[in-house]
């Protein structure tokens, strides 16, 4: 399925997405009554403070990720990606380590877990990564800098 | 052994929905933020569906006494908005656009191009260490 004028586009495959990840949020707060928040498990898997779970907790759900995007690569045949130089992701990676850490959160703990809760926090921390994520593709764009 | 079990199920599930969601190619997810540009909403619906069952999910918490597997909920309380809360997510916002990548997915990657999800990760951490070093082992 597409959606017209958008060709790029995949929504079936990032709604399923989207719901395993839902899934996986809900067996965390249901399970453990804990937040999946990435950035904090990440965090407290290596001992830099972070989630509040036990620290092999952490890491079983870290050592996870790559487990489960695995099966979708082995079940789909491999799939389409391109990275950014070296040195740009080493600079996106630390903005994103200290940005995570002062914020409390990311795309995960913020964006799926606590808009879903109607945080306050949250939303405006969504709202907030949203338009400077927007705003600094937009002036790359403008300055001509392609990355990927 | 529960939690150990029950976090690598949520980490798999989480993993193959980024993979399977496409925020696994950072191309797709700078796509999504190029609102201005050649946008490809597809994002939108990886974050409408993983919301839509996460509001459930909230909804059954207070028809429980305790986690399935734990002895208590241990979800945040604060409600204050600070300037540290603003900047950070400010902050996360620009690494964000810079590379097309997130904590999950960058993670997620290791098994996809696994030398420039590590070099993403180890500067993520390195970050995260910054703080952890001006502000003490408090936070």
């Amino acid at each position: 399925m597409t959606i017209p004028g958008f060709p790029e586009a995949a929504p079936l495959a990032g709604l399923a997405g989207g719901i395993l990840i839902g899934l996986a949020a809900a067996v965390m707060l249901l399970g453990l009554g804990r937040i999946a928040g990435v950035s904090g498990l990440a965090a407290k898997a290596v001992g830099l403070g972070g989630s509040g779970i036990a620290r092999s907790g952490a890491w079983m759900f870290v050592v996870g990720l790559p487990l489960g995007a695995l099966i979708v690569v082995l079940a789909s045949g491999g799939l389409e990606a391109s990275f950014a130089s070296p040195r740009t992701l080493a600079i996106a990676g630390l903005v994103v380590g200290i940005g995570t850490r002062l914020g409390s959160g990311c795309t995960s703990g913020h964006g799926v877990c606590g808009v879903s809760r109607l945080s306050g926090r949250s939303t405006v921390a969504t709202l907030t990564f949203m338009a400077t994520g927007i705003a600094t593709v937009a002036i790359m764009n403008a300055l001509g800098l392609e990355v990927l | 052994m529960r939690t150990a079990l029950t976090s690598i199920v949520s980490g798999v599930l989480f993993g193959a929905g980024l993979a399977l969601g496409g925020m696994t190619d950072p191309a797709r997810v700078r796509g999504f933020l190029d609102i201005f540009g050649d946008w490809d909403p597809t994002l939108a619906f990886v974050m409408g569906g993983a919301v839509i069952v996460m509001a459930i999910a909230w909804r059954i918490v207070p028809r429980l006494a305790e986690p399935v597997f734990a002895g208590e909920f241990h979800l945040p309380t604060k409600s204050d908005l600070t300037p540290r809360l603003i900047g950070g997510a400010a902050l996360f916002g620009i690494g964000w656009g810079i590379a097309g990548l997130c904590p999950g997915p960058g993670i997620a990657a290791l098994v996809i191009e696994p030398a420039a999800a590590a070099i993403f990760v180890v500067a993520m951490l390195a970050g995260m260490a910054v703080v952890r070093l001006f502000e003490g082992a408090s936070s």
